[in-house]
């Protein structure tokens, strides 16, 4: 304890360890997705219902994720949800006439915007809009649509 | 009727005044600290006392409440088939609520106390007054030293604790229950953001935790009576005074950074 | 006065008051330059604080004290740190640091202070802890020190700056007839060899009279006697003949101030 030179590298090594696991929490564990995110490309797309949707979720394609959520606004003209997609630069022969999705990941998980590729040929780039959209399903609209089906079709056959 | 009155102004004033010097002594203590550029060493062996000695007990207390967040966290998640979320789970509230405060309130009982009650010793038998004779100005020579080390000890603390912790999750939800190795690490990457759970979670708040703690250390063991009475009380305000002060900062901090 | 030179410390109707106690009221004292000078009083009369006063260490509610020609109360912190330099104290506990071996804590003040190769600092604290006779006790801790070692020890902590003068707080109190001995020995070395000038304040009166050149006697917050052993020894005044002698009571009382004996006996319980 009093041995200066051991001392010297106790702290040092307490530094090291302080260091190396913020390293881990950095790398292994936030992935360093805010921090530097890859180049890339923005385009818009207009919802009617966004659901869930919110900055930062992931864009995928063929279940890839591709990109992510940049900018979520209000156009008071339309009346529609302006989501800003931000797709990374190695993605960029997508077809303009792609469609976008807003997809819940399973029954309960996280909602994501999910591309479909069209078969034009000129492909999107930055600044451009995807014309082709399909908001997001929610669930009490859902259910009440399956519903209401399930009692027409019941009661259908009996009249 | 008025006695008590005149007790609540009386008991008023005190901790007004109290404050008052608190905030005296931090003022003196920024006054000192181009004084510790000049002896880097007096911090390195500072930092060894309220770091490297409080090493052990944060990572023995990182691992178990890792392993104990895992544990309850898969038993709630199992019920909606929701285990891989595991990862998720334990990352965030370690990142941003557990890690930092458990972290700050271990480093409170154990560094914390014991730099008011070696101050405080140094106050009653007279070292400090001796350093005053010796024309050392005590604050530069001695508190300086042990607020800057606990300020910056406390987030590599946390750190480390945190990261400890999170290993600690994934051995016993990865190695004891099963949850898929790949699943708990991408889930968790996905959803853990390097600047509102890392920075702000993490370092931020350890770093304001820290902060009070050694302030709240220096300052009592700076003003304790100079007796062994007067030491122990000291010693008892820092531990209850820090733990208070970190959980109120906590529930402010919160408020500021996650809303 | 014989001595020609100005006094080294010139206190000037000194009042001082800690709370509703008046502790100095009015006290005038010269600290001649290269003699040890006393100051003899009851357990309580203040002795430290006047110590503490000389050392800037405390502000007097009215008077002066001037230290080298500089009144302390007016100087800043670093010119009074300059002036302490010059000053070495000797605590009655021996105020070592706890954490610093017997070697570091003499170096203490010569590490702070100077810039001393290695190897100099070294033969210096030597030098001193051999003036003390504590040479071998280098690498203890002040834990393992009996409390007369301790008070050596913090003696040559106090001369390490080679200073002026030494101000020693109660030194033989709680000491056993030896190492009682050897601070006498050691106080009045340093103060004919060194030419320090010694201020020791302290209730022991056989070992004070037998190293002072002077001595101011204290008592009810005013010096009642001043002189010589010889003279004081001499003297008829029935204060100073109460300390010198010894006897339990006198113009200074037995008791602690209170009211009536039996009107307190009497009093209702609150």
């Amino acid at each position: 304890m009093k041995d200066p030179r051991l001392m010297e590298i106790s702290v040092g090594a307490f530094v090291a360890i302080g260091l190396a696991a913020l390293l881990l929490l950095a790398l292994k564990v936030a992935n360093l997705t805010q921090f530097s995110p890859p180049p890339g490309y923005e385009v818009t797309a207009y919802f009617d219902n966004i659901g869930g949707l919110q900055v930062r979720s992931p864009v995928k394609m063929g279940g890839v994720l591709i990109g992510r959520i940049t900018h979520i606004g209000f156009d008071s003209k339309r009346f529609q949800a302006v989501v800003t997609l931000r797709i990374n630069q190695i993605y960029d022969g997508i077809p303009s006439d792609t469609a976008a999705n807003v997809y819940t990941a399973g029954l309960l998980g996280e909602q994501y915007v999910g591309l479909e590729a069209g078969g034009d040929d000129t492909s999107l780039v930055a600044g451009d809009e995807i014309t082709i959209t399909q908001s997001a399903v929610v669930l009490e609209k859902a259910l009440q649509e399956f519903l209401y089906n399930k009692t027409a079709k019941s009661s259908s056959p009996g009249s | 009727m008025t006695g008590l009155l005149a007790d609540l102004g009386r008991a008023s004033l005190g901790v007004c005044e109290r404050l008052g010097r608190g905030h005296l002594f931090l003022l003196q203590i920024f006054l000192g600290l181009p004084s510790l550029a000049r002896r880097p060493r007096l911090l390195m062996v500072q930092v060894w006392s309220v770091g490297v000695q409080s090493l052990l007990i944060i990572v023995v207390a990182g691992t178990f409440v890792g392993m104990v967040l895992a544990l309850q966290g898969y038993n709630t998640l199992v019920t909606f088939g929701a285990e891989q979320s595991l990862g998720v789970v334990v990352a965030k509230s370690l990142l941003r609520e557990l890690g930092p405060v458990i972290a700050a309130l271990l480093f409170a009982g154990r560094a914390g106390s014991a730099l008011t009650a070696e101050i405080g010793f140094m106050k009653a038998t007279e070292q400090l007054s001796a350093m005053e004779m010796m024309a050392v100005n005590p604050v530069h020579r001695i508190v300086v030293p042990r607020f800057v080390a606990g300020v910056t000890a406390m987030p590599l603390l946390a750190t480390i604790f945190t990261a400890v912790g999170i290993l600690g999750g994934h051995f016993c939800g990865v190695g004891l229950l099963g949850v898929d190795d790949g699943a708990f690490w991408s889930q968790m990457q996905a959803k853990v953001m390097l600047v509102d759970d890392v920075l702000n979670g993490v370092l931020i708040k350890s770093l304001v935790f820290g902060f009070v703690v050694s302030w709240i250390a220096v300052f009592e063991g700076y003003d304790a009576v100079p007796t062994s009475e007067g030491v122990s009380a000291a010693t008892t305000r820092t531990v209850v005074h820090s733990s208070l002060a970190i959980l109120a900062l906590d529930f402010i901090l919160t408020g500021l950074m996650f809303n | 006065m014989r001595n020609p030179d100005p006094p080294i410390v010139c206190i000037r109707d000194l009042r001082f008051q800690r709370g509703a106690r008046l502790i100095f009221d009015g006290i005038d004292l010269d600290i001649q330059r290269g003699k040890v000078t006393a100051i003899l009083g009851p357990s309580g009369t203040g002795k430290t604080t006047l110590l503490r006063l000389i050392g800037g260490q405390l502000a007097p509610s009215g008077g002066s004290v001037l230290v080298e020609g500089q009144d302390v109360q007016q100087l800043g912190q670093s010119a009074l740190y300059t002036l302490r330099k010059r000053m070495g104290m000797l605590f009655q506990s021996g105020a070592l640091l706890t954490d610093l071996t017997v070697f570091e804590n003499v170096a203490f003040p010569l590490r702070e202070h100077t810039n001393l190769t290695p190897a100099l600092l070294r033969s210096l604290v030597l030098m001193k802890l051999e003036m003390v006779g504590l040479r071998g006790a280098r690498d203890l801790y002040p834990r393992e020190l009996s409390g007369g070692m301790a008070r050596r020890v913090a003696l040559a902590r106090a001369i390490a700056l080679d200073p002026n003068m030494i101000l020693y707080d109660e030194p033989f109190s709680g000491q056993d007839p030896i190492s009682m001995g050897i601070l006498v020995r050691l106080i009045r070395e340093l103060s004919d060899a060194l030419g320090l000038t010694s201020v020791l304040v302290s209730h022991d009166v056989a070992e004070t009279n037998s190293i002072a050149d002077y001595i101011y006697v204290l008592a009810g917050a005013k010096i009642v006697g001043v002189g010589t052993p010889a003279q004081l020894q001499a003297s008829s005044s029935p204060m100073v003949r109460q300390f010198m002698g010894g006897l339990a009571d006198g113009p200074v009382p037995f008791h602690f101030p209170a009211r009536g004996y039996l009107e307190d006996l009497l009093a209702p319980t609150p």
